[in-house]
């Protein structure tokens, strides 16, 4: 029922026996958990935890969407709907990218880093295809920012996922020039290009779902 | 005594000494607490001016003491300062930056410098949303909701800047969240299993779930507001086809878990408090624990219980009536336990436990409000109106503030080495709590009867009420005094308090007071059973004692 | 001790329930009831307040009893017992509450059905004269777009009693702006700022509002719906005692928030076909328009 199963309860007026606490002094050595230095290295997992942050504010923007759409009919002469050979087109890019980025990381896990810096060149080099097409898509719509709450919200939802996908180059470009020779991105060092590599699946993750909703609902 | 404290420690030029690093970029995670603190507390000061400004103009039933666009903006600010700059930063930032690590046995938290920067974001945030008022154009004046329309028609720049704040407040909740989550789950000291930690890590890692799930929805949703306020987009316009309602529900879903972002790290406060002073284990550790977590689940589908005069389906409000009133259950189980932790125990009546029982008292009436507000067809009277104001200032000063007061009197001796003057912070005491009762419980009757919230003027009827309600909020002022003295005067000469001056069991006693920069000289201790006080009982199998044994409580 | 503590404890708790229904029954904090909902209100404000009476004295009971009880006498040093759970203890005080808050809960449904605030939104059957009514009406538009399609009807939100059967009933409209409200009757053509209702006649008001959120308030009706820019919204009742009594705007709307009242004047039925009478045209509405209200002076 209670999992503090009454060990050694204290004494009374003694209640600062080892009973309670195993005697602190007794290792002076540093533990590996508990080093400044050395401690457990935490912060893929705060670099997930915050994902699901973010992850809840592109849900706050779909759920915001999704219930306008159902209730706020749109002014005359609008419609919902979208040209969607270029959005295809870019969601096809991004899920390559996503595994271009796989391409790389394990190229760098298995030694091969000169393989996998061609790998992440690749992965730029489709993250801005992207971006382009978002910029020619952009260009071509027939609707401006503040015409009617569909084309708002259309803007605000991919303008802040293409910040993110922004975000998302610049940091493969950081990691592709650590990870040269001599860089801070080794085979036995790839944190930054693990964290890199998670954010950019999950801004294509985003995508996916973002284009589900907004292009093919 | 086992505990590592020598006198002759050397400070390891890790750390600027002194006063100068309360106010420099410091990663040690006690000094990111005490700065928490402190700045929480220069703020609690502006938003009790701020609230005594609301105090002096409704002493009379006409707009005579500001102007009403200012009533307005000293609301919202009241309203912003107070939430964001005082209760959360003091009960997540404050206590959770300096005890957390201690509790898991770390020697600092995951993310120091994260943490760093999430508690610099606060000082900057605060001074731009104080500095909005001196503006042309003023500050917001849509009160802490800030719900459009009307925050769309008020002059643009304070609510932006409004926004803007609240989005760096934003921010920095949301780092720390992530850093709490990280340290609790994995910088436990090894050896340390999650059902050994003390209880405000529970708090702490169900809150920063809140945190990192609803935080960012605000975020989202302050941004649509402020294209809306700048760009000219109709997302919550109806006048463009936006929907305002859309708003209200985005807004509530961040806005109702921060009522338990704010309360329920001090039920884990109060849970490290009260079995020290009453020298009994905390009653019910496995359930305390499980009923952080079903406060959590709860918290986050309740939230439509704030709009129930708006145009929501008779489905929700259903729905939400019942998700909501069945929050009592979880918070009823902890009340439960702590009476019974209280329950034969022999209670020191120093200030910490009076402030610890006065939050209980305090927090029943505001919950049991809350209960009847969580009724469609109650609500519907009485939304909008004080009663609603004298319900959250029952949770939120009655409870959550009389926490913060318990903490400080308890870990003080922690803090500085040396004791708080206890007739003093009795003395406190008293005046708080009669203030307090003065000044809100006046306000549940002014609600039913009539007077809604966010008026600088009302009927005349209700002027007497009024000004008890204003003589509370003055007498809960004077009684911050013998607070402040005690402080001030203990930090230079109150009594030396030694390393563990309340015979603590939980690890941040196992020090020394102050404690050193890595927190433990050696190794940290690994403490399995934090409240492991009481005199052995033996003979009571704990599956068989009755109600009646315990009723007999230490007299058996 | 010769009485078992068992008996006191039941004793005690039988105790502070008698005390929790006579404060319910006997302590009257509300207004007095003049709409045909407050009663129905008024028995729920009974029930919550003596649950809420024995619950708060109970526990404020038990603390101060503790505080008396075991506090520390000087010079004692011992510990408390180490008692660290109790399961059976445990289960009782999940399970009362649970009990209490699912009673309550159903209970108020029970109640808010009663009021009428159980209608489904947009239900077209039920809400079809209504939203006829509020196309046809002259009331100002909010200047919204009512939909692309000409033939759908604007949506209409429900308040309590609104549920479309109260036939017979008396429409107003009713419009909020900064800082006024203004009723219209269509069936006279009047225009006014102070609400005049028959009683125990229903009154079906249909609202709009022009600028910002408002929100409807009558005290004594113990009635309020938000009246939201964009949602024309209907809320009913009938009134049952003659009088006037408050309309208070609740909702944070501006300034000017606090000025923004009105009054309703609920007559008997023959004192209101004569006010109908004396306002209504053919000779042109006479100054009743709400300029008293539009700009509440300090
Ligand atoms: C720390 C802050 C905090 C906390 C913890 C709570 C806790 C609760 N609140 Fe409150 N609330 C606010 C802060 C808080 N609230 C604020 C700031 C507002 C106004 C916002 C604004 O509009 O500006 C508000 C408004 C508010 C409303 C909207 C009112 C309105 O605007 O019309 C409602 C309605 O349901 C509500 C309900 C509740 C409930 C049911 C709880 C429950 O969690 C309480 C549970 C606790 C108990 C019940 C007591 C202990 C339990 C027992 C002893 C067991 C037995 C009890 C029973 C069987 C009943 N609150
Ligand atoms: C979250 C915490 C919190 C706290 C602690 C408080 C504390 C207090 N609050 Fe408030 N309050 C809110 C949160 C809080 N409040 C919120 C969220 C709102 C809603 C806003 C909105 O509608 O948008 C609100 C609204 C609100 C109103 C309603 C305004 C309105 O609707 O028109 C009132 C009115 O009485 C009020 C009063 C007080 C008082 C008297 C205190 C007192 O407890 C304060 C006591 C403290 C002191 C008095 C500090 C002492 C300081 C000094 C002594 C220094 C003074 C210096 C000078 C005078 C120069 N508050
Ligand atoms: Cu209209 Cu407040
Ligand atoms: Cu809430």
């Amino acid at each position: 029922m209670t999992s503090l199963a009454p060990g050694s309860p204290n004494p009374a007026g003694a209640p600062l026996t080892a009973s309670a606490a195993e005697s602190p002094q007794a290792a002076p050595a540093h533990h590996a958990g508990d080093d400044h230095g050395g401690h457990v290295d935490a912060r893929l997992f705060g670099l997930a935890t915050f994902l699901v942050a973010d992850g809840m504010t592109f849900a706050g923007f779909f759920a915001a969407y999704l219930t306008f759409r159902s209730v706020n009919p749109l002014p005359a002469g609008s419609n919902y709907e979208l040209e969607l050979i270029l959005p295809t087109i870019n969601t096809a890019l991004l899920v390559i990218s996503s595994v271009t980025f796989h391409r790389a990381g394990s190229n760098l896990r298995s030694g091969n880093r000169s393989a996998c810096r061609s790998w992440l060149l690749g992965t730029v080099v489709l993250g801005l295809a992207f971006l382009a097409g978002q910029m020619v898509e952009y260009f071509n719509l027939p609707f401006g920012l503040t015409d009617n709450l569909f084309a708002s919200t259309f803007y605000a939802l991919t303008g802040f996922h293409g910040l993110h996908v922004t975000l998302g180059v610049i940091c493969i470009l950081i990691v592709w020039w650590q990870a040269r020779q001599g860089g801070r991105i080794s085979q036995q060092e790839h944190f930054g290009l693990e964290a890199a590599e998670l954010y950019w699946h999950f801004v294509d993750g985003i995508w996916v779902v973002l284009y589900g909703i907004l292009y093919l609902l | 005594m086992t505990v590592a404290s020598p006198t002759d420690f050397e400070p390891q030029g890790l750390q600027p000494q002194g006063w100068l690093k309360y106010f420099s970029f410091s990663l040690d995670h006690k000094v990111i607490g005490l700065q928490y603190l402190i700045t929480g507390f220069i703020f609690y000061f502006i938003g009790g001016a701020l609230a005594g400004v609301i105090r002096m103009e409704l002493t009379s039933p006409i707009s005579d003491f500001v102007s009403r666009e200012t009533y307005n903006e000293v609301l919202t600010l009241h309203g912003t300062v107070m939430i964001f700059l005082w209760i959360v930063p003091v009960v997540n930032g404050a206590f959770g930056n300096y005890l957390i690590p201690f509790y898991v046995g770390a020697r600092d938290m995951a993310f120091p410098r994260l943490n760093a920067v999430a508690f610099w974001l606060i000082p900057p945030a605060g001074i731009l949303l104080i500095a909005s008022y001196f503006i042309a154009g003023g500050a917001a004046q849509s009160g802490w909701t800030a719900y459009p329309p009307l925050s769309l028609t008020t002059p643009a720049i304070g609510q932006v800047i409004w926004i803007l704040s609240v989005l760096l407040l934003g921010g920095s909740s949301i780092f720390g969240g992530i850093n709490f989550i990280a340290t609790i789950l994995k910088l436990r000291r090894p050896g340390l299993k999650l059902m050994q930690l003390p209880m405000y890590c529970w708090a702490m890692l169900g809150t920063s779930i809140l945190v990192v799930l609803s935080t960012p929805v605000l975020a989202g949703t302050l941004i649509l507001l402020s294209f809306d306020i700048i760009a000219h987009t109709g997302f919550f316009n109806p006048a463009l086809g936006g929907n305002v309602v859309v708003y209200q529900h985005l807004f509530w879903f961040y806005s109702h878990p921060a009522v338990y972002i704010m309360v329920l790290p001090a039920f884990g406060l109060v849970s490290e408090i009260l079995p020290v002073h009453a020298r009994k284990p905390l009653f019910g550790y496995t359930t305390m624990v499980y009923s952080i977590l079903a406060i959590v689940v709860l918290g986050l589908i309740v939230w439509a219980h704030h709009m129930f005069t708006s145009g929501t389906p008779p489905w929700m409000r259903l729905f939400f009536t019942i998700a909501t009133s069945f929050i009592a259950v979880p918070t009823g189980i902890k009340f439960f336990n702590w009476l019974a932790t209280l329950w034969g125990g022999k209670l020191a009546l120093n200030s910490a436990m009076l402030f610890s029982c006065g939050f209980i008292v305090n927090f029943v009436f505001g919950g049991i409000t809350g209960v009847a507000l969580a009724q469609v067809p109650f609500d519907i009277h009485v939304h909008d109106t004080y009663f609603v104001v004298g319900h959250f200032h029952y949770i939120v000063y009655g409870g959550t503030v009389f926490v913060i007061f318990a903490s400080v009197y308890h870990w003080y001796p922690k803090f500085t080495g040396r004791l708080l003057n206890e007739d003093l912070g009795r003395l406190h005491f008293l005046l708080t709590f009669i203030g307090f009762n003065l000044c809100f419980t006046p306000q549940h009757w002014l609600g039913l009867n009539g007077m809604p919230r966010r008026v600088a003027e009302y009927d005349p009827s209700f002027t007497t009420l009024n000004q008890v309600s204003s003589v509370g909020a003055l007498l809960m002022a004077i009684s911050t005094l013998p607070f402040l003295i005690n402080v001030i005067w203990s930090a230079y000469s109150g009594q030396i308090a030694g390393d563990n001056p309340w015979n603590a069991l939980t690890p941040e006693w196992l020090t020394a007071s102050p404690p050193p920069v890595e927190n433990w000289l050696g190794e940290a201790p690994l403490v399995t059973h934090p409240y492991d006080y009481g005199v052995p009982e033996g003979k009571i199998d704990l599956r068989v004692v009755s109600g009646a044994d315990l009723w007999l409580g230490g007299k058996r | 001790m010769s009485i078992p503590s068992t008996l006191i404890t039941l004793l005690l708790g039988m105790g502070l329930v008698l005390v929790g229904l006579w404060v319910g029954q006997n302590v009257q904090l509300l207004p007095i009831d003049a709409s045909s909902n407050a009663p129905v209100y008024d028995s729920l404000f009974q029930v919550l307040f003596s649950i809420g009476t024995i619950l708060f004295l109970g526990i404020v009971g038990l603390v101060l009893f503790s505080l008396v009880r075991f506090r520390r006498r000087p010079g004692d040093l011992a510990d408390g017992v180490a008692i660290e759970g109790n399961l059976p203890l445990e289960i009782v005080w999940t399970a009362i509450p649970a009990i209490v808050v699912l009673f309550v809960g159903i209970y108020s449904y029970d109640i808010y059905e009663r009021m009428g605030g159980m209608v489904a939104l947009n239900d077209h059957s039920a809400m079809h004269h209504s939203a006829d009514v509020m196309q046809a009406s002259a009331v100002p538009s909010a200047g919204i777009s009512e939909g692309s399609d000409p033939a759908s009807e604007p949506r209409v939100w429900a308040g309590i009693g609104s549920n479309g059967s109260n036939e017979g009933s008396m429409p107003v409209e009713v419009t909020a702006m900064q800082f006024a409200f203004i009723f219209h009757y269509p069936d006279g053509n009047i225009t006014s700022g102070e609400l005049h209702v028959p009683v125990n006649r229903p009154v079906e008001l249909r609202m709009k509002a022009n600028d910002v959120i408002h929100a409807f308030w009558v005290p004594q009706f113990r009635l309020k719906q938000d009246i939201i820019p964009g949602q024309p919204t209907v809320l009913a009742f009938t009134a049952t005692r003659a009088g006037s009594y408050p309309i208070v705007c609740a909702e944070l709307c501006g300034p000017y928030h606090g000025g923004m009242r009105s009054t309703v004047v609920v007559h008997e039925e023959e004192a209101f076909n004569q006010w109908f009478e004396t306002n209504a045209p053919p000779k042109p509405a006479p100054a009743t328009v709400a300029s008293a209200s539009i700009n509440p002076t300090a």
